[in-house]
Parts: C-alpha cells; sequence; structure tokens
C-alpha cells in the first residue's frame, strides 16, 4: 500500500505536463513500515535517457542516476520506494512492458497526460508471481 | 573486515528486510556468490537461470559500474563497499503510428 501525499500528487503530474509529449520519470523517495507499506516524502525527477525518438513511448533510468540518487535519498534518511513516469496520450495502466522490467517491492506512479494535460494518476504493486500489477491507488 | 553490501528495497523482502549486508571474497563474484548463499531468496533475482548476473542488476564498487572495470572477476578489497544498482525502465511502449 502507498501513502501519497497532495504535494508529490501535484509535483508528479507537473513533471508529466512539463515532458509531454514525452514520458516523464523519477523517484519516489519515503520510508517502508514494517508491514510492507509505504510512505512518499517526496520526488526526484531524473532525466528520461531513452533514446531521443523513443522517448514518447518508453522511459530509462541510467543505474548512474539511480545511485546518486539513492544517496541523496540515503542522505536524507529515507529510500527509493517507487518509481513514477507518465503516459502520454494513454490510460495510467501499466503495459506489458512495464510489467516485464518491474521490481518487486517498489511502488509503479502512472500518470495519464492527454493532450498536455494531467489526468488520472494511479499506482501499481507488482504481484509476488510476477504475472500482473495490483492497483494501490 | 568484510566488503559491505549495499541492497535496494527492490531486494529487501529477500534478505530480511535488511539494508546491508556483509560479504567476503577475493572477487566481485565471490563476494556476490556468498552473499547469494547466505541469502538464498534473493539469487533468483540476482542470477538468470545460466549463472550469470541479471541484465537489470548494475553492481557498483564506489561510483564505478563493475561492468565497465573488470565485471564480475574484477578485484575487491576488504573495507570496500559494492552498491546492488537496478536498471528501471518501462513506458506505453505503443506502435509507431499511434505517435502523437
Amino acid at each position: 500500500m502507498l501513502s501519497l501525499n497532495a504535494e508529490a500528487i501535484a509535483a508528479i503530474r507537473a513533471e508529466g505536463e512539463k515532458a509531454y509529449p514525452d514520458e516523464c520519470c523519477g523517484f519516489l523517495c519515503g520510508d517502508t513500515d514494517e508491514k510492507g507499506g509505504r510512505r512518499v516524502e517526496g520526488i526526484l525527477p531524473v532525466a528520461n535517457a531513452s533514446e531521443r525518438e523513443e522517448k514518447f513511448h518508453r522511459f530509462r533510468i541510467e543505474p548512474d542516476d539511480f545511485l546518486a540518487a539513492s544517496r541523496a535519498a540515503g542522505a536524507a534518511g529515507l529510500d527509493i520506494i517507487g518509481f513514477y513516469h507518465s503516459h502520454p496520450d494513454h490510460p495510467a495502466v501499466p503495459s506489458e512492458y512495464d510489467l516485464q522490467l518491474a521490481l518487486p517491492c517498489c511502488s509503479y506512479v502512472i500518470v495519464a497526460v492527454g493532450k498536455g494535460m494531467a489526468e488520472e494518476l494511479t499506482s501499481w504493486e507488482l504481484s509476488d508471481d510476477r504475472s500482473r500489477f495490483n492497483q494501490e491507488l | 573486515m568484510a566488503v559491505t553490501i549495499l541492497i535496494p528495497t527492490a531486494l529487501r523482502a529477500f534478505t530480511g528486510r535488511q539494508s546491508q549486508a556483509q560479504a567476503d571474497g577475493k572477487t566481485v563474484g565471490e563476494v556476490l556468490k556468498a552473499f547469494a548463499d547466505a541469502n538464498p531468496d534473493v539469487r533468483q533475482h540476482l542470477y538468470d537461470e545460466n549463472g550469470e548476473l541479471r541484465s537489470f542488476v548494475n553492481v557498483y564498487i564506489g561510483d564505478v559500474n563493475i561492468r565497465n572495470a573488470g565485471g564480475l572477476g574484477g578485484p575487491i578489497e576488504d573495507g570496500d563497499t559494492l552498491t546492488l544498482v537496478p536498471a528501471i525502465a518501462g513506458g506505453v511502449v505503443c506502435e509507431p503510428e499511434q505517435k502523437p
């Protein structure tokens, strides 16, 4: 389960609009309780490292950027607990591609951006058997 | 003194929720194997069915990705810190004619 405050939601929606028609991406920084519940304290936007001609339908985060974000979060006493990205002109539903590359025990926030305007925002967690995403927001 | 391994959130469910662990070895591969031996549930997330490090798992010694510096056979010393960094990607991946 994910707890996402209004400030973080607004920030993710703004990132999606700013990146349109490309996909935006970034980190969810926060902590995890003993039952696995995740609480977001803030987001860290990061450059979409996909090839220029692929950015409209793919995102990729460079491992160097992950390492830097992890250290920044750690310095603030936080962890990387998930990721966000946008789906330009598509629903806020994970794709098969999202499923193939998903990590366990993390939240995946998706914001739909239609014609440049942020729309629905959802969050998903990979099932234990990796067969599907379970919606948590 | 052993090598310290920093574990990302995504793998902590398989390491007893530890954020770091210690393991011994003279190469990166030996340290990772010792880590996987001590945490058997994490093995499938580090290695593929051929025993190769999964493509979405990056391993850093300090600021250096081992893929650019000797790979699993590269040396490592007691007191070093090894960080596991997952590759992150996804997206809509629609057909080109759907491009806005």
